[in-house]
């Protein structure tokens, strides 16, 4: 049922294309975040790879940009309503990251693990190939610490609360173990197509 | 009551009656939602509002609930900004009576219910001040003996909201201490700010507590935030005791709760 009086602002239809429902364009970077914003020292960064409780591989910094890189350019969709088109990113697949550590996927599913101590689920087929990096460059610079630098996941194709910001690992899980927001209301998987925001959207 | 409890298995979008229309500064107005099937909420939540054009465009925003858990309607605190799509339509199209979409409530982490006890201490900025006053009024009604205080910075006295209120309560309310910083004037009343925010400001506040905080909740738009989380963390309070709300949306957008749902 239309709403009283309101005929909205329609953005161009190249634009309206590429908006998944409920969403509307944004022109900057919005910040979001639970908490401060940490600032991570480089010297003392690792990235650990765990399979259930067991780490299976240490990067420090540098190790860790040595290893192959992948760029992505995308849209970014976040929950909050907001979207970004053409974003460029920068980064080291987790393919790659698997590969230097040796590791076949065990499971189906991946729980990134951040900094501040934010989690959230990513299924393992969503960041195969070149659809999931952990990032360590936007538009050709270093990531801000308020964006999620040194280095954050980019999963572009879910709602970005699912692009962990100041992320230190990554961890296989025997099931799919929801995250933070995930615990708090919103979707397990979060699809913007199809409008996954929260818990029980189809 | 849990978060558990109060969310239900799946948002569904409802109507919620318009039954009031409050202005509260000269840029700002409340409207008094009755959604028919609600079921409570924490403090500190918001909801999403789904506007839908004769021909089926449809846009969505986040706005915080300012009015307390323990209120019969929800209010929406809504900013008008001349550029933005949806507040004008609030502020110059909405009457009493009208029906508007919405789900909710939504957020489970920046929120606060007398359970979670004190001190707190509450960091708002222009209308992130919103999720901050149902914590106030939340208290207010249920866990009046918790210490909290407001650190409330804005542009000028009158574009505090819940100005009266505000006042009133840290008047009468022997735990509640408002800390009112005006960045464009002096205050009229003794004991508030004339300019920004800075770290002795927020350890002053802190002080008053007489403990120090469990929690402190911080919204306001992403620079304010930036900096009043980062004076926290400066004067020593633990990173985990700290949430933060950033409003999303550039300047020019509507000051939508953009920063009521993760991003991360």
């Amino acid at each position: 049922m239309a709403t009283r009086g309101f005929f909205g602002r329609r953005p161009a239809d190249d634009a309206a294309k590429r908006l998944p429902p409920g969403q509307y364009l944004e022109r900057g970077f919005p910040v979001l975040s639970a908490g401060p914003t940490p600032h991570v020292d480089m010297a003392s960064w690792t990235f650990t790879l765990k399979v259930g409780p067991r780490p299976v591989k240490k990067w420090t910094w540098g190790q860790f940009t040595a290893l192959p890189r992948t760029a992505i350019h995308k849209d970014i969709h976040c929950v909050t309503k907001w979207t970004k088109l053409d974003t460029d990113w920068d980064g080291v697949s987790v393919d790659a990251i698997l590969a230097d550590a040796g590791v076949t996927p065990p499971t189906p599913w991946l729980l990134a693990h951040s900094f501040d101590g934010y989690t959230t689920n990513v299924p393992y087929k969503d960041v195969a190939g070149d659809m999931g990096i952990v990032a360590t460059s936007y538009d050709g610079a270093p990531i801000s610490p308020d964006h999620g630098g040194p280095a954050r996941l980019l999963v572009p194709h879910l709602y970005f609360w699912k692009s962990a910001k100041w992320i230190n690992g990554l961890q296989f899980t025997e099931r799919d173990e929801p995250g933070f927001w995930e615990l708090r209301g919103y979707h397990i998987y979060g699809d913007p197509w199809r409008e996954q925001r929260f818990t029980g959207d189809p | 009551m849990t978060q558990a409890e109060v969310l239900p298995p799946r948002l569904v979008w409802q109507e919620a009656e318009v039954r009031r229309i409050v202005q509260q500064t000269p840029t700002v107005k409340s409207f008094f939602l009755a959604p028919p099937a609600w079921h409570g909420f924490v403090a500190g939540q918001h909801i999403d509002v789904r506007l839908t054009a004769p021909d089926g465009y449809q846009a969505q925003r986040s706005y915080s609930i300012g009015s307390p858990p323990e209120a019969a309607e929800v209010e929406l605190v809504i900013e008008r900004l001349s550029t933005g799509e949806v507040s004008p339509f609030f502020h110059e199209v909405v009457q009493v009576g009208d029906m508007i979409e919405m789900r909710g409530p939504i957020g489970g982490h920046f929120d606060w219910q007398a359970s979670d006890g004190g001190p707190v201490l509450l960091i708002g900025g222009g209308s992130g001040v919103v999720p901050l006053v149902s914590m106030l009024r939340h208290r207010a009604a249920a866990a009046p003996d918790v210490k909290m205080g407001l650190v409330y910075s804005a542009r000028r006295f009158e574009d505090v909201i819940f100005r009266d209120e505000l006042l009133a309560r840290a008047a009468a309310e022997p735990d509640f201490a408002l800390h009112l910083a005006l960045t464009r004037e002096a205050a009229p009343v003794a004991g508030h700010r004339h300019g920004r925010i800075d770290r002795a400001f927020i350890a002053e506040a802190l002080a008053g507590l007489g403990a120090p905080p469990k929690l402190c909740f911080v919204c306001g738009a992403t620079a304010f935030v930036e900096v009043a989380s980062m004076f926290l963390v400066e004067i020593g309070v633990p990173f985990a005791a700290i949430r933060t709300e950033r409003y999303g949306g550039t300047p020019a957008e509507d000051p939508i709760k953009a920063d009521v749902a993760p991003e991360e």
